[in-house]
């Protein structure tokens, strides 16, 4: 039964989110916006309800850890360990800039990151070699891992995967964000990758399928990934990439996309709308 | 001169440290019995983990282990360790400066059988170029252990490159290790030659050749290829008519061309560089046939050692 409350307690921080990453990326520079904004909402789910995170001390030992494998979608990491208040809201204005704190991918400098990733395909990896350590200590704490849909092409995830179901590692969630679109066109048409789920379970893992744009849905992936023993779980979003600016929502164009003026306007509109209406 | 092998003593500092520090784990992709990691195996099997032959997923899942705290060991040849992991070990393990211990064992030419795919004639001058990388060249089996010893408590990450071969026994077994200290076997004072791994035995017996022809030759150990620093280099290259390099890489970006770039234009003395040409190996029934073929003997280092004087007196 879902809490209404936290709904849209959840739904208001995905579109805060989304806001953030706006603004990082501003008027006349590159950004990732589509794939950063196909994650808002586990964004939000993950570090303001599922994961055990300490607001005051971001590397308290006993805490989940969130890795972006996709880590060119590091502004909408970065738009939420801001919220945390890992890091000064002034930052968000100088992100890759020079001598700023905020890098073009996720860097260890930036508190809440927990690993460098950004070339492609290490994520679950180093995901996979936290699980072990934190299993070897007997932690209780999770490790969650956000892949790309295009980044399934890449050979290390499926090393991973195997040795991931080879050593049982059932503190490990790992996530697709299937936004459908990568950097040059439609992922059906670069390189088509079917039947990502049945693929999945093949390689031994656990795998839910569900609406990445449903927080409800999200937690309830998440719970039910937490009850699953003996082996790793991947949940599979389906998602939006560019979610919540129409006319970037669905184009290549805004995976490393640039807003004029007036678009960065009606994008910062259209998401006010939005927030104004949940 | 009594011969030890350098893996087998990797294997057995790795089950020596690891009895006192819990942190220690072991990675392998499948090569264990070869590189000795199989020995943590035995003594530990719940912080030993078989890999599989993924070496890729090995070098980040390691990374992942040291930024949980832990202190990884992986292990395979050098040539899969290092050429077939590179992007890994520079994104996941050498930016965020992880505590990962890598070990390319069978380096350079030492798996004389295996051909030029097993053979690594580049890899540890590609781990020289990583930023933060520390890079290792034992000598000998008690160096080896010395070494394992120093890259636990090392911050950062460690290279430590393993011949497969025995070689002989000369280091003291007494002290510790220090990273980036260069050390003198033989003294001498017209030539120095700064040799690392198993260019350095080749040296030393160079230095006999040498001094029966009247010539007193130094050998330096350069078993820190990385930090190399230039107060350790000075420090032998003064007074010196000579200078020669011993390693057993391509000399493209080699032990040569690092110590050259070191002290270009403050030390004016010729110059010898003993390497590996532009070229990859090739199988052969032995370690010395291939030291031969690729002009890595003690003659090589004597006739390079006479060579660079020769110039200096024209």
């Amino acid at each position: 039964m879902a809490n209404e409350a936290l709904t849209k307690e959840l739904k208001g921080i995905a579109l805060q989110l989304r806001r953030n990453v706006l603004e990082m990326i501003g008027v006349g520079n590159a950004g990732h916006w589509g794939g950063s904004s196909s994650l808002a909402e586990l964004m939000s789910v993950l570090y303001f309800h599922s994961m055990r995170v300490d607001k005051t001390n971001p590397k308290n030992p006993e805490r989940d850890r969130l890795l972006l494998s996709k880590g060119h979608a590091a502004l909408i990491q970065y738009a939420a360990l801001c919220e945390l208040g890992f890091f000064p809201r002034a930052e968000l204005q100088r992100v890759k800039s020079l001598d700023g704190l905020l890098q073009g991918h996720p860097d260890l400098t930036v508190p809440g990151i927990e690993a460098v990733t950004g070339s492609l395909g290490q994520g679950l990896s180093l995901g996979v070699g936290m699980a072990l350590a934190l299993r070897l200590d007997q932690k209780p704490s999770r490790v969650f891992v956000i892949m790309g849909d295009g980044e399934q092409s890449e050979g290390q995830l499926w090393e991973a995967a195997m040795a991931a179901s080879n050593f049982k590692v059932d503190n490990l969630t790992a996530f697709i964000d299937r936004n459908k679109i990568q950097a040059t066109g439609r992922t059906d048409e670069i390189f088509s990758i079917p039947q990502l789920d049945r693929k999945w379970s093949a390689f031994g893992w656990e795998v839910i399928t569900t609406d990445g744009h449903d927080v409800d849905k999200i937690i309830d992936a998440i719970n039910q990934a937490k009850t699953i023993k003996g082996k790793p779980t991947l949940i599979i979003l389906d998602t939006i990439k560019g979610r919540g600016v129409s006319f970037a929502e669905n184009t290549p164009a805004y995976h490393n996309g640039t807003f004029d003026q007036a678009k960065y306007a009606q994008a910062m509109a259209e998401l006010d709308a939005q927030k104004a209406v949940i | 001169m009594e011969k030890k092998s350098l893996r087998m003593a990797y294997g057995e500092a790795l089950v020596e440290f690891g009895k006192t520090n819990s942190d220690i784990v072991a990675l392998e992709a499948d090569l264990g019995k070869s590189t000795m990691s199989c020995l943590f195996k035995d003594a530990y099997p719940e912080r030993y983990f078989e890999m599989g032959i993924a070496e890729q997923n090995m070098a980040s899942t390691a990374a992942g282990l040291a930024l949980a705290g832990k202190i990884p060991f992986y292990s395979t040849f050098a040539v899969f360790a290092v050429g077939r992991a590179y992007d890994q070990i520079r994104c996941s393990i050498a930016i965020p400066q992880a505590n990962v211990r890598i070990c390319g064992s069978s380096c350079g030419l030492s798996d004389f059988g295996d051909g030029k795919t097993h053979q690594s004639i580049e890899e540890a001058n590609l781990m020289c170029l990583i930023p933060g990388m520390t890079v290792l060249n034992p000598v000998d089996a008690v160096e080896t252990r010395k070494m394992v010893k120093a890259m636990i408590t090392h911050q950062g990450p460690v290279y430590i490159r393993i011949n497969r071969n025995e070689l002989p026994v000369y280091t003291p077994s007494e002290g510790d290790y220090e990273i980036g200290k260069m050390t003198r076997i033989v003294e001498g004072s017209d030539v120095v030659i700064f040799a690392t791994g198993a260019m350095v035995w080749k040296s030393v017996e160079a230095a006999a050749l040498l001094k029966a022809e009247g010539i007193s030759a130094e050998v330096i150990n350069v078993s820190s290829l990385k930090p190399l620093k230039k107060s350790e280099i000075l420090k032998y290259t003064a007074g010196k008519k000579a200078i020669v390099t011993a390693d057993e890489q391509t000399k493209i970006g080699g032990l040569g061309s690092a110590i050259a770039s070191l002290i270009i234009g403050e030390v004016n003395v010729p110059f010898e560089q003993i390497g590996i040409d532009d070229q990859f190996g090739t199988s052969a029934h032995s370690y010395e046939e291939l030291l031969v073929r690729y002009g890595l003997t003690e003659k090589d280092i004597a006739q390079a050692a006479k060579k660079a004087l020769a110039k200096g007196t024209k």
